[in-house]
């Protein structure tokens, strides 16, 4: 069996960062593997451009992004294992890690890695359509797996589409497939609120003059071999339909765009403890999981809005990989890290005891005006801070400082609070 | 091109018949009006190897039911399809329903199912933790089990064809005429010669019965909603879970399926249309509020699709399994609504009897082989296997879909093996790619890629399932100039 | 006068301007809570641009399309010009990423370049 020092599963954003950070940190003997005959992950299709702001001050596309990681994985040396699927991880008891993974060239893989980073990314929720009534031809798709067809393939999967859910993708899509010749006639979104990035809203949608239809859902589907129409109604406070409201729309493409899974089957198959509301895996400020030894960034710990934060996450995994590997014990008491008052998550979800600056990420529930940001542990306020909006579809970050960090004794709670409210 | 039979459907009953035709020296072809087989009622239904104790006793149902339960076991393991002895329970949730129960039982022994025993709501939590507290008690029949209705219907067509049966698909029936003591059989495009026809259409067996001149049934759709959940939900039963019968069936189910998912439903709702397979809001509702009377903890939030199955009610209430009225050489094989799968293995037989009754010559084929090469199923190999696969054909180690672990190798045989893929659906009915919980979200672009190259056919040809239904509409950049 | 409704996108606040226009020129803009607001209103009612990025048929690749770019914001009013103008463009395989596809797309001044790289297909054996 071959022995690694580490095997990164996955190459896309997080995994190439994590394994670029590692090699930097001295990490050698070191192996990235990912399903796709090429490194870069989702940003291969996402052709778009408005990645990179805050990592390199320049607007990228996907695949330029990705190269900038690729470049350095090449320059370093890193070997990778393409078309390769990890099928199983597993933990022995002297704490070394077997990664079966299988591929066309290589064959049936076994390998033995001391360490692990987690970073396959997540994968569209498809949940969207399993409740609505009507038929089941072809044409629906996921926002993804459309992108998949046109920016990769030059399919085109439908010409007159109606998108269900204001996800960024299908934000995105809808913006992709007007300039490819199709008509959007409209994105329903089922929450009084769109899930995207506002840019993409702007961007994507009044650009176009595509309807943004906000508590709205699709309830019926229509048509026996291709779609044919779908109908829409308006939704009330408790996410149901309002009768009376249906409207039925010509069409022959229905788009999916409700939300990303982080992609954790491998993780659960292996043990590692989950957050439920994450869908990714509990970790530490160092993004170690349950397991000594496996990390997890990227979009499989928690879906980002932006992939600079992905490289960002992914680089504290691989450096404390490369740290863990050198002998390092982090096995400290830990304090537990929760979100209330409107703060939905909080990534890292522990804290270990003496621990290095570091910056929390989360996300809150609903949008939210004015508010005050409160980061407290046994009664003490760590750091506040007044933003003037909070939305859902974005990703909040706050940095704690060394002094800060060293008042952490016992739960660290994330919590909003109404300004002036006190 | 003379056939010596003609066996119109293929669903289940006409794969079962089919095969069980290629036991002889005989010219068979199974004439399917879809482009895929097991497009009916074998694709939407409950999956269930029903027990026996739900038909009245000395109707044909009781009588095949019973016997195809028992030949069940030795049929799925001939086919490679996967069949598990689960047992099913009926729940009592009143007195009432107490009393169903024995009359239940009673009509089990009289039809001859063995082991039927009426369990106290103790010995039901201890078999089946996860069954509502508000029960009285159960019957137990242990030789109620679960089979893939679609598997089964392939796998029987694909062994009858290894045995020199043939498979026509897109083949639908028009119209049935005589040429002296043949029947042509008509289609839109072609004309098939046969001696004697077997009708195992289905929904439609009334229509293809009225073309000989036989009106003597007729059948109408009955409606059945279902719910499948992932199979983080499959482990909440072992067994399958009925509800009390009632005049329109046998109500709503929670069961395992033997691919490890969970299945609910279905709704029973009479209609008039006879392709009309939507879902509709009301009756997802109804399998939900329904199946957690049974079993309390199944979570919804972990369906993966919804379907809808047609039923095949005769109005006889009872199989139509015989002659046709004043055609002697067309069999019926009709009105095979439920418990049609589990009866089906038992129907074959009886239907090649009558054939023979009728004049058909009998003679067996010395070389049939009644064993079908088993499908690979990478995901339930094991190490060694895998390795072995992979090192035989690289293209086993391909994964496809990564929700259920299909390699591209399974793929290309689902579309090089009889009866052939020759859609999505297809290829997803063969392998379970696009099966999972990502409902073809990353394998579907693969399929369709793969599907295209072994058809020999541009991708935006590739369909879903058959006729109209493309899965793309074109290329985004057609043929241009250089620069 | 003209009265024109905008969603500023220079930050997740996204203000609701509102812009008072008179020939073209931009009278007043409210709704903003930063000066960065007004900038953006001023530049989106007056010229506004955008950076078109779509896809151009490969000739003999690996992949039948190369993502592209322009290489700086182009007129929005030009964006399906430039993409009826991309859809009869065809480059051969191999594409570099960074590769000029063309230098100057529909009179703007703006090159077209390639954001990946497309390997030439291996000819059939």
């Amino acid at each position: 069996m071959k022995k690694l020092d580490l095997v990164i599963i996955g190459g896309g954003p997080a995994g190439m960062a994590a394994a670029v950070a590692a090699y930097e940190k001295g990490v050698r003997n070191l192996l990235i593997l990912d399903r796709e005959p090429q490194l870069g992950g989702i940003l291969e299709q996402c052709i778009h451009n408005g990645f990179g702001l805050h990592r390199f001050k320049e607007e990228l596309t996907g695949p330029e992004y990705a190269a900038r990681f690729a470049e350095k994985v090449a320059e370093y040396g890193i070997p990778c294992l393409l078309n390769t699927m990890v099928l199983d991880l597993e933990t022995e008891s002297d704490g070394t890690k077997i990664v079966t993974a299988v591929s066309p060239q290589e064959g049936y893989l076994k390998l033995n890695a001391r360490a692990v980073i987690l970073a396959m990314g997540c994968r569209e929720r498809p949940r969207g359509a399993l409740n609505i009534a009507g038929t089941r031809p072809a044409g629906i798709y996921t926002a993804g797996a459309a992108q998949k067809f046109v920016n990769i393939k030059g399919q085109m999967p439908g010409k007159r589409v109606v998108i269900l859910g204001s996800g960024d993708i299908g934000l995105i899509m809808a913006r992709r497939m007007t300039l490819e010749g199709a008509k959007v006639e409209a994105v329903c979104e089922l929450m009084p609120y769109s899930g995207g990035l506002t840019r993409n809203i702007v961007q994507c949608l009044a650009d176009f003059g595509i309807p943004l239809k906000l508590s709205h859902t699709v309830v019926q589907i229509h048509g026996k071999e291709r779609v044919e129409a779908v109908t829409i109604a308006a939704v009330g406070p408790d996410r149901r339909p309002i009768p009376g409201t249906e409207e039925k729309i010509p069409c022959d493409t229905l788009l999916l765009s409700v939300g990303l899974i982080p992609e954790n089957e491998l993780s659960r198959q292996a043990g590692v403890e989950m957050d439920p509301v994450t869908g990714g895996a509990v970790v530490d400020e160092n993004r170690q999981t349950s397991i000594p030894g496996v990390f997890a960034c990227g979009n499989v710990l928690h879906v980002h809005d932006l992939v600079d934060y992905v490289s960002e996450e992914a680089e504290i995994a691989g450096k404390q990989a490369a740290a863990y590997l050198d002998g390092c014990r982090m096995d400290a008491e830990m304090f537990p890290v929760s979100g209330k008052d409107g703060v939905r998550y909080v990534v890292p979800q522990r804290i270990r005891k003496g621990a290095a600056p570091f910056a929390l990420y989360f996300r809150v529930g609903d949008v939210y005006r004015d508010v005050r940001i409160v980061v407290e542990c046994g009664g003490k306020t760590l750091v506040s801070r007044i933003k003037k909006k909070v939305a859902p579809g974005e990703m909040e970050t706050l940095p704690l400082k060394a002094e800060q960090v060293s008042q952490i004794d016992g739960l660290v709670t994330v919590r909003l609070e109404q300004k002036g409210a006190e | 091109m003379k056939y010596d039979v003609a066996v119109i459907g293929g669903g289940v009953v006409g794969s079962m018949i089919l095969r069980e035709l290629s036991r002889y020296q005989l010219k068979s072809i199974l004439l399917e009006r879809q482009e895929d087989v097991a497009m009916g009622a074998s694709r939407a239904n409950s999956a269930i190897v029903h027990a026996g104790f739900d038909a009245k006793p000395g109707t044909k149902k009781a009588d095949f039911n019973v016997k195809g339960n028992a030949l069940m076991e030795t049929v799925a393991k001939e086919l490679s399809v996967p069949f598990c002895r689960n047992g099913s329970m009926v729940l009592a949730f009143s007195d009432e329903d107490l009393e169903t129960l024995e009359t239940l039982r009673l009509r089990g022994e009289e039809n001859g199912v063995p082991m039927l025993r009426i369990l106290c709501p103790e010995e039901v939590w201890e078999k089946e933790p996860a069954i509502s507290r508000e029960i009285k008690g159960a019957l137990w029949a242990p030789t109620g089990g679960i089979v893939c209705p679609y598997e089964l219907t392939i796998g029987g067509i694909e062994n009858a064809m290894d045995n020199g049966a043939e498979l026509k698909t897109n083949f639908c029936v028009t119209g049935i005429r005589k040429d002296g003591d043949s029947f042509v059989v008509v289609s839109p495009e072609e004309e098939i010669c046969a001696s004697y026809i077997v009708n195992a259409a289905g929904l439609f067996a009334d229509e293809i019965a009225r073309m000989v001149g036989d009106d003597s049934f007729s059948i109408s759709p009955r409606r059945g909603e279902y719910e499948l959940l992932d199979k983080t939900q499959g482990t909440l039963v072992h067994a399958t879970i009925f509800q009390p019968p009632t005049k329109m069936g046998k109500g709503i189910l929670v069961t395992p399926t033997v691919d490890g998912n969970l299945l609910t439903g279905p709704t029973s709702e009479d209609i008039s249309d006879k392709e009309d397979t939507e879902t509709t809001a009301a009756g997802l509702d109804k399998v939900q509020k329904l199946a957690v009377k049974s079993v309390p903890g199944i979570n919804y939030r972990n369906v993966i699709t919804a379907f809808t199955g047609l039923r095949a009610c005769p109005d006889s209430g009872d199989f139509v399994i015989g002659p046709a009225k004043g055609e002697p050489h067309l069999i019926h094989a009709a009105g095979i609504e439920s418990p049609g799968l589990t009866s089906a293995p038992a129907i074959a037989p009886e239907i090649v009897r009558l054939l023979g009754e009728a004049g058909l010559p009998l003679h067996p084929k010395e070389d049939f082989c009644p064993n079908r090469r088993p499908f690979p199923k990478f995901r339930e190999m094991s190490d060694e296997e895998r390795e072995a696969l992979v090192q035989q054909d690289p293209r086993f180690g391909k994964i496809v879909c990564r929700c259920e672990t299909i390699t591209e190798g399974e793929v290309l045989e689902a579309i090089h093996r009889n009866p052939p893929a020759r859609s999505v659906d297809a290829v997803k009915r063969r392998t379970r790619a696009g099966m999972g919980r990502c409902q073809g979200g990353f394998c579907g672009p693969q399929v369709v890629e793969i599907l295209a190259r072994e058809l020999g056919i541009p991708m935006d040809e590739v369909t879903k399932s058959g006729g109209k239904s493309r899965m793309l509409t074109g290329k985004t950049r057609g043929e241009g100039g250089a620069i | 006068m003209e009265k024109r409704n905008l969603t500023c996108i220079v930050c997740p606040m996204g203000c609701a301007l509102t812009v008072e226009l008179e020939e073209g020129k931009v009278l007043s803009v409210s709704g903003n809570t930063c000066p960065r607001g007004e900038k953006y209103a001023q530049e989106e009612c007056t010229h506004p641009t955008r950076v078109l990025t779509s896809t151009i048929r490969v000739a003999d690749g690996v992949l039948p399309v190369v993502p592209v770019k322009t290489a700086a914001p182009i007129p929005k009013e030009l964006l399906f010009e430039a993409m009826a103008a991309l859809r009869e463009l065809t480059v051969p395989a191999p594409v570099a990423i960074g590769d000029v596809i063309c230098p100057d797309l529909c009179g703007t001044g703006i090159a077209l370049l390639a954001t990946s790289s497309v390997e030439k297909k291996e000819p059939d054996a």
